[in-house]
């Protein structure tokens, strides 16, 4: 598992319908949403509009609407939703006795 | 085969010994729900096949261990639960083994031997130990009183703590565990006369079956009954003389108890196995018929582990027991996993959920929520087919959704009923017209002769065509034969509330009511959270969305405050982190300065801030304070923390609340200043900081007609003339400039300040949430405004006392709370939980 997935934390860490972001060195961060149904996303915490902090937003559903333009982003694809047009890159995430593991892969290609 | 080794144990053996001569023997480690299942199935298949021998650590006969609540709530005697009595046993020739669990197993010799040092050999084993309760490694887990809640040991265990504590009157017990397992303990010891406080360490009880909703609702629905339920509670330690005294929670709080019940789940029981050498997982690793990493071995229940799952429920078990039953006969069927269906009843409470309801890509929801009957049902399709189901109150069509989830039938033509349930979907219902029609899909048509589909005759009324004639003239829909009228005359009726006529629009999208609906709705009925409002107001989205959330958050507030249940994560980034978003992510910060004065400690203090974390901008801002910019996330406590100590609280410059009161230098200095404007200044904002609004709200008082501080512009102005002060309102210096109303003269700062808190409570009990005084004073009319204030002095007094009494709760610095509270980690990035040195490029 050491090598292809990033142990970033406890699930509990993540507020429900909140978010934390984790740092990626050289690079962006990731933000990582708990949603109301205790399921857990991870996307580039920028939005595909002008790059505002996707982690600071309303989660609500299985989206988060974007603090600077209130931009809705689907959190399992990152799509921007209704009629505005965008896609924020979306990192798998799993979840292992109670850990949030995030790809290694997707979160370097995502924060570079 | 041994038949030596047989014989050396049989003394007790009830079975025909010339039988057991050529007949394997199965021995089975477990003599719980699953094993006794597992034995009663292959007895069904073939009675004469096996000699077996059960062995069991508890000292009773085979009983029904999910009725264990109803023996300790005294529905039901022990007597009452036994599944297998001792003649069944003795019928099927089976050995019973009590009071003696096994403690190795040779999978060599092929011997189990028990703790008494029983040994007996086996041609086939079945494991089947269940499970064992989890215990938080807290502190004091060990003192006497502490209990998990496993079995008729752990129940006889409660009910002597329940009768103890009635011969002093009730005593106090404490569950851990706001799970199913814990819910059905509370329920017993609250019958039992216990004074129970449920602990749950997640923001919703049992929120593995429950979404939020529903979870709510069974909250309040315990509550009811009596329990004290918290959630979110961490458990520190339980402390006590040698003896249960307590529980103590992380944020310190402490909860009397005599009796600890721990429910907060349960691990598959697995050292045997594992000490044996069997393949284990989390569970042990089984093939479809139930059979170990050693063919010899079999097991069953919540201790395997099949396909990566392991079960926690009956039904998988029985359906376990019938694929290793067969496996056992000979006649391989194979088991292939289970779909999971919950059904609880707690207190005459009925919930049930199924399946995958988290919901997300490509997935629908289906809500329907009765207020008054206090019912909940949620739905969730995906592709026309159920994948999972929620229902609280009316549980009846559970087994209806869970079978069509397991079937996964195309459920198109069922889809407008489905959520009435399986009686009004087959054509045999009752149900209420209006909510049929509610229940129809979008594409669904309204009118047959011009071809309208209900989609577009509710767009047209949230459109603006609020009666029948509007919506003939703009969807044509009912504009012909009229034979539709009936319907949209109803979907009028659900897209408006019952403001039909002149309604505006509704809320949101998830909801069919109306701002002013929800408001009134709000007082009327005393709501107190936004589960709440939502399920009483039959909100149609499991959890809102980010228009009206923030909206029901703030209604709650005006509606009840210090009552209310605040929800953080339901207001905008800058109330959740008191400082203002900027373009590039990072926040400003802006200190409080009363009535725009300041003093050489506050203003090095604010130099200070600005060196130690770099801000590269410091502004004067329209309201006359001082705009730190410029500050990353991860530094706001610290920044709060060096403001406060200089005495500086937050400017609510980032909330929908009263941001600052402008003044000029009035009497005090100004060669034409009437009054003290500055001091009057000070002292509205010193009554009026913290108040959370409709929107934004700013204040000016200036010291003469030549109006320095612009009280013109702001949504209330105070104009000091000779004779005493000209109160203004309504206006706005933002995108549509207005040029504040006169709304009276008064004579004294007293009055002004009284005139001032009346108007602000007025706004905030009547404006719809993000609706300025501006345009709400053009919507409601200036005469409206005056009659509420200046002509009716009893409702002037009343609102002047409900902001005041608001006032008493808000006007607590968030700077502080946060910076040294228990959430000032929200602030913090995971990576200082957890450092992470693992995510660098590589």
């Amino acid at each position: 598992m050491i090598g292809d997935w990033i142990d970033i934390g406890w699930v509990n860490e993540i507020p429900v319908r909140g978010s934390r972001t984790v740092p990626v060195a050289g690079g962006e961060e990731i933000a990582v949403f708990r949603t109301a149904d205790g399921r857990i996303f991870a996307l580039a915490n920028r939005c595909p509009h002008k790059g505002g902090p996707l982690s600071q937003g309303i989660v609500h559903g299985h989206s988060v609407a974007c603090p600077l333009h209130n931009w809705q982003i689907a959190l399992s694809t990152g799509e921007a939703q209704g009629e505005d047009k965008g896609c924020t890159p979306v990192i798998p995430v799993k979840i292992s006795g109670g850990r949030v593991l995030l790809c290694r892969a997707s979160t370097l290609k995502a924060a570079a | 085969m041994d038949f030596q080794r047989h014989d050396s144990v049989g003394e007790e053996a009830v079975v025909d010994q010339a039988a057991a001569r050529i007949l394997p023997h199965l021995v089975v480690i477990g003599n719980g729900m699953a094993g006794c299942r597992a034995v009663e199935e292959l007895l069904a298949r073939d009675a004469g096949r096996y000699r077996i021998t059960i062995f069991g650590a508890e000292p009773h006969v085979n009983y029904n261990r999910i009725m264990l609540s109803p023996v300790l709530a005294g529905e039901k005697t022990f007597d009452e639960i036994v599944i297998n009595d001792r003649a069944w046993y003795a019928d099927n020739g089976i050995e019973l083994v009590v009071s003696d669990p096994v403690d190795t197993i040779d999978r060599v010799g092929k011997t189990v031997t028990s703790r008494s040092g029983r040994t007996v050999s086996y041609d086939r084993l079945l494991i089947a130990t269940g499970s064992d309760p989890f215990i938080i490694p807290v502190p004091g887990r060990d003192l006497h009183g502490v209990i998990s809640f496993r079995d008729m040991h752990d129940v006889d265990h409660m009910l002597a703590a329940a009768e103890a504590g009635s011969r002093t009157g009730g005593g106090d017990a404490v569950v851990i565990g706001g799970g199913l397992l814990g819910l059905e303990a509370a329920h017993g010891l609250t019958l039992r006369g216990m004074k129970v406080t449920v602990l749950h360490i997640m923001p919703t009880l049992m929120e593995r079956q429950l979404d939020e909703a529903a979870a709510w609702l069974l909250k309040t629905a315990l509550e009811g009954r009596g329990q004290t339920i918290l959630t979110g509670a961490d458990t520190a330690e339980i402390f006590g003389d040698g003896k249960v005294e307590g529980v103590r929670l992380k944020d310190g709080r402490e909860i009397p108890a005599s009796l600890v019940v721990m429910a907060v789940g349960i691990r598959p029981s697995v050292a045997l196995a594992r000490d044996c050498g069997l393949e284990v997982g989390r569970g042990i690793k089984v093939d479809d018929h139930m059979v170990t990493s050693d063919p010899a071995i079999l097991a069953v229940g919540e201790c395997v582990e099949h396909d990566g799952m392991v079960y926690g429920l009956v039904a998988p078990l029985w359906e376990m027991c019938r694929a290793l039953a067969d496996g056992l006969v000979e006649t391989p069927s194979g088991y292939r996993g289970s779909v999971i269906s919950t059904k609880l009843k707690v207190a005459g409470l009925d919930v049930f959920s199924a399946g995958d309801f988290s919901g997300g890509d490509g997935t629908e929801d289906i809500v329907l929520r009765d207020a008054s009957r206090g019912i909940y049902k949620r739905v969730v399709l995906k592709e026309d087919r159920v994948v999972g189901a929620v229902l609280y109150g009316d549980t009846a069509d559970g087994g209806w959704y869970f079978d069509l989830m397991r079937k996964a039938e195309d459920v198109a033509e069922l889809r407008d009923m489905l959520i009435f349930g399986q009686a009004y979907a087959s054509g045999g219902g009752r149900a209420d017209p209006k909510a049929a029609v509610a229940a129809l899909s979008d594409d669904a048509e309204i009118c047959g002769c011009n071809g309208v589909s209900k989609g577009k005759v509710v767009a047209s009324i949230q459109g603006g065509a609020c009666s029948l004639d509007a919506v003939r003239a703009t969807c044509k829909a009912s504009a012909s034969c009229g034979s539709c009228t009936g319907l949209v005359e109803t979907l009028l009726a659900l897209t408006l509330g019952d403001e039909v006529e002149t309604g505006p629009k509704t809320m949101c999208k998830c909801t069919s009511f109306t701002h002013d609906d929800v408001r009134r709705e709000i007082v009327a009925q005393s709501m107190r959270s936004i589960p709440e409002a939502m399920q009483k107001l039959h909100w149609s989205t499991p959890d809102g969305c980010s228009s009206c959330r923030p909206a029901l958050n703030y209604y709650l507030l005006c509606a009840l405050p210090g009552e209310y249940e605040d929800d953080q994560q339901s207001r905008f980034v800058n109330e959740r982190l008191h400082a203002n978003i900027q373009k590039d992510g990072t926040y400003s910060v802006v200190p409080r300065m009363w009535g725009g004065l300041t003093s050489p400690k506050e203003l090095r203090a604010i130099a200070d801030v600005v060196e130690k974390f770099n801000a590269p901008m410091v502004k004067v801002t329209g309201g006359q304070r001082l705009d730190i910019f410029g500050i990353r996330k991860e530094d706001l406590p610290a920044v709060w923390a060096d403001l406060n100590a200089a005495g500086m609280v937050s400017g609510h410059a980032y909330g929908k609340a009263l941001r600052t009161v402008k003044t000029c230098v009035g009497s005090e200095w100004c060669r034409f200043g009437t009054q003290d404007s500055t001091g009057l200044g000070v002292k509205i904002e010193k009554m009026t900081w913290g108040s959370w609004m409709p929107h934004k709200f700013k204040i000016a008082v200036s010291g003469c007609p030549r109006n320095c501080a612009e009280a013109t512009i702001k949504d209330f102005g105070v104009v000091c003339v000779d004779s005493g002060y000209e109160l203004h309102i309504g206006g706005n210096g933002g995108i549509k400039v207005r040029v504040t109303d006169l709304l009276c003269k008064v004579e004294t700062e007293q009055e002004a300040m009284d005139m001032c808190a009346a108007f602000i409570q007025l706004y905030r009990e009547e404006a719809r949430y993000l609706e300025r005084t501006a345009p709400w004073v053009e919507r409601v009319g200036l005469d409206h405004v005056k009659s509420r204030l200046v002509e009716d002095e009893g409702n002037r007094i009343a609102l002047t006392r409900r902001f005041l009494h608001s006032q008493s709760f808000s006007q607590d610095d968030p700077w502080a709370g946060r910076a040294a509270g228990a959430d000032h980690q929200l602030h913090r990035h995971m990576a200082e939980f957890q450092p992470m040195t693992a995510v660098a490029a590589e």
